[in-house]
């Protein structure tokens, strides 16, 4: 069955107004839900109950390729494929690898961090339902929001409706999918 | 700052005045992209800019025509204008990834509001560094053959070589930064395409934001991912500037063969770019009305580091003259004395006088609070950096070893196009910057702005402050 509507939104003028209601939704048993601001707010995720992010792992996944894959290029290309006796000097000479092995160290987890962040993000999504509430542009700027999702097993439009304006809000807003 | 606090006369000034709302901030650093007039000042900039780079391309398309005689360099002086400017940009470059990486991961929430443009600032500088060695080269159409790629000859770059490790550290600088910067860039462009009044404008920073819609779950993982780039940029920005001291310092020129380089390099570099920063922000903070953002507080944690930088390139002077001493190798003692007396003796001492006597005013309040003089300490910083390298490069190499083989070194009219050129391009990507993107972070401002009011209104046990901010920060109490 399609669902006829994502979700349930609603605007707070105050990041405390938006924690409490967080508080108050988990309380009453939701569980899909969204909180959206304009800057990081501190203790958002923990409030939502959201683990702590997988992304170091991508990055240090990152950074162990760039470090291997850099040092063995180096070894092939010098020791293997065209070795060069200059001098007597050892053909392996690991010290002179060091330089170019942590810059691409670092440059295979800068991209792990920057893809990594945008894959968990599900980013870029060139489209989303929260987008059709016209106020909903206003979560750039300096509102907060608060989106029960449809998929929570506790959603139902009426009963969730008259939880959300509970909280004192103006207006609740229907997302369309 | 409220009433009730009562500030010591000689407290820093805050790093957001007082009144200023996540609204407020938001309008405020918007209006300035999303205006539809231009106004008449960036026209008349960027014209001027604009011209400075035709002259650029007039002096490339030359070059490409008749190749590198065009320039001052001959034997003995085969690293003129191209290596100085090279290592003067890359250099400017640096303080861009130190405010905005290394000052983050300090907690240092004065940095907020100018990292966006330090950092827009070492692309720019970034872009313009890396033209020289390429246009250095004599055959830039053949650039790649740096790049270990498997080929017909079966030939591998040298990796026992710092000009090879040098192509690896600019490369991957230029693209972290270009990273570091748009991934800061992403939620301040969601903010335009939902301010935007133009269709082009909301479909152009629409596609940009990559649907960005501040979720906890965006901010929470994006968060992450800004500490862990800040993270590695730190140690990327250091090794950048001590491999390009490698290009130097492996060599046995004199002059150039000291373990000193890497910490002086770096130093240096940090220097020449608060330098320029300063020299940026205090046109632009006047220009767009930005006083609020960018405050006396900024403008004296730049000076302080430019001092700090300043005492650590003079120190490395005063190493330079001691190995020459301690050395006991005539060419290193020869290599001193040529730059003291020499026939160049003019740009040692306008160096010392550029970057070790004048920055020293910097240690007066008065000096730290008084704007056109800061401006002009900084430009003579800016000139003092571009004479290290012209001392470093051209006195060492014009007279070596053997006098037999001494010769000496000019700019030629096309050196100083190029170099002109250069300032140009510079110029004209950073007006078109502050045009078309917010030229202040102002997801981070709406932070601080958030809490700034926390701490004034009493109510800000409700939830702690993000990311280390403390009224004390914020009042400017911690430094």
């Amino acid at each position: 069955m399609k669902p006829s509507l994502y979700g349930l939104m609603v605007e707070f003028h105050e990041a405390d107004a938006l924690m409490k209601a967080i508080a108050a939704a988990r309380e009453a048993g939701y569980t899909q839900m969204e909180a959206y601001a304009p800057f990081p707010l501190h203790g958002l995720p923990e409030a939502l109950g959201r683990k702590p992010s997988k992304l170091p792992y991508i990055v240090l996944a990152g950074g162990i390729t760039g470090a291997l894959g850099g040092y063995l290029l180096q070894y092939y290309t010098s020791v293997i494929s065209y070795p060069m006796n200059i001098g007597g000097r050892p053909i392996h000479s690991w010290p002179a690898f060091i330089p170019v092995t942590f810059e691409c160290t670092i440059l295979l987890s800068a991209f792990a961090a920057v893809l990594g962040m945008l894959a968990l993000n599900g980013l870029p999504a060139p489209y989303h339902p929260v987008f059709n509430v016209p106020r909903f542009s206003a979560a750039s700027r300096d509102r907060f929001f608060l989106c029960i999702e449809s998929r929570d097993p506790r959603f139902d439009v009426e009963e969730t409706t008259r939880f959300l304006e509970g909280l004192g809000v103006e207006e609740v807003f229907e997302v369309a999918p | 700052m409220s009433s009730e606090v009562k500030m010591h006369p000689y407290a820093p000034a805050p790093v957001i005045e007082p009144g200023h709302t996540p609204r407020s901030v938001t309008d405020k650093i918007s209006s300035v992209v999303l205006t539809r007039k231009t106004p008449l000042g960036w026209l008349v900039g960027f014209g001027i800019a604009f011209g400075m780079t035709m002259v650029l391309l007039y002096t490339i398309a030359l070059l490409f025509l008749r190749g590198v005689g065009l320039f001052g360099i001959n034997v003995p002086v085969g690293w003129g204008f191209d290596i100085i400017n090279f290592v003067w940009w890359i250099g400017i470059g640096h303080a861009g990834t130190l405010i905005s990486a290394i000052l983050l991961l300090f907690r240092q929430e004065w940095r907020t509001s100018i990292n966006r443009f330090a950092e827009a600032m070492t692309l720019f500088a970034v872009a313009c560094a890396g033209l020289y060695p390429l246009m250095h080269m004599g055959r830039p159409w053949l650039f790649y053959w740096l790049l270990p790629y498997p080929n017909t000859m079966a030939l591998w770059p040298q990796f026992r070589s710092p000009l090879v490790w040098d192509v690896f550290a600019v490369s991957t600088y230029a693209t972290v930064s270009l990273l570091f910067w748009f991934v800061g860039l992403i939620p301040d462009l969601a903010t335009l395409r939902d301010r935007s009044e133009s269709r082009v404008g909301r479909v152009i920073y629409g596609i940009l934001s990559f649907g960005w819609r501040g979720a906890a779950t965006h901010w929470h993982h994006y968060q992450t991912a800004y500490l862990l780039l800040a993270g590695l940029a730190t140690p990327l920005v250091v090794s950048v500037h001590t491999v390009v001291s490698f290009d130097f310092s492996v060599g046995i020129v004199p002059g150039w063969h000291a373990t000193i380089f890497p910490p002086y390099f770096v130093a240096g570099a940090i220097y020449s770019g608060f330098a320029m920063v300063m020299t940026l922000a205090i046109p632009l903070r006047k220009f767009y009305g930005l006083e609020d953002f960018i405050t006396m507080r900024h403008l004296g944690n730049m000076a302080k580091i430019m001092l700090v930088t300043g005492l650590v390139v003079t120190y490395g002077y005063v190493m330079e003259v001691f190995f020459g001493w301690y050395s006991g190798s005539k060419y290193e003692e020869f290599m001193i004395i040529n730059r003291m007396i020499g026939p160049k003796a003019w740009a040692y001492w306008a160096l010392i006088i550029c970057n070790c006597t004048i920055p020293q005013l910097l240690w007066f309040r008065a000096v730290r609070r008084n704007i056109p003089l800061l401006f002009v300490i900084s430009i003579i910083v800016n000139i003092g950096m571009w004479l290290e390298r012209y001392v470093i490069i051209v006195i060492s190499l014009s007279r070596d070893f053997l006098p037999s083989s001494w010769g000496d070194y000019r700019g030629s009219q096309y050196d100083w196009s190029m170099y002109i050129g250069t300032i140009g391009l510079f110029l004209a990507l950073l007006f078109l910057f502050i045009r078309v993107l917010p030229m202040i972070s102002i997801f981070e401002m709406r932070e601080l702005a958030h809490v700034a009011a926390e701490g004034h209104g009493g109510h800000g046990g409700s939830h702690a402050p993000a990311r280390g901010h403390n009224e004390a920060d914020l009042r400017g109490g911690a430094s």
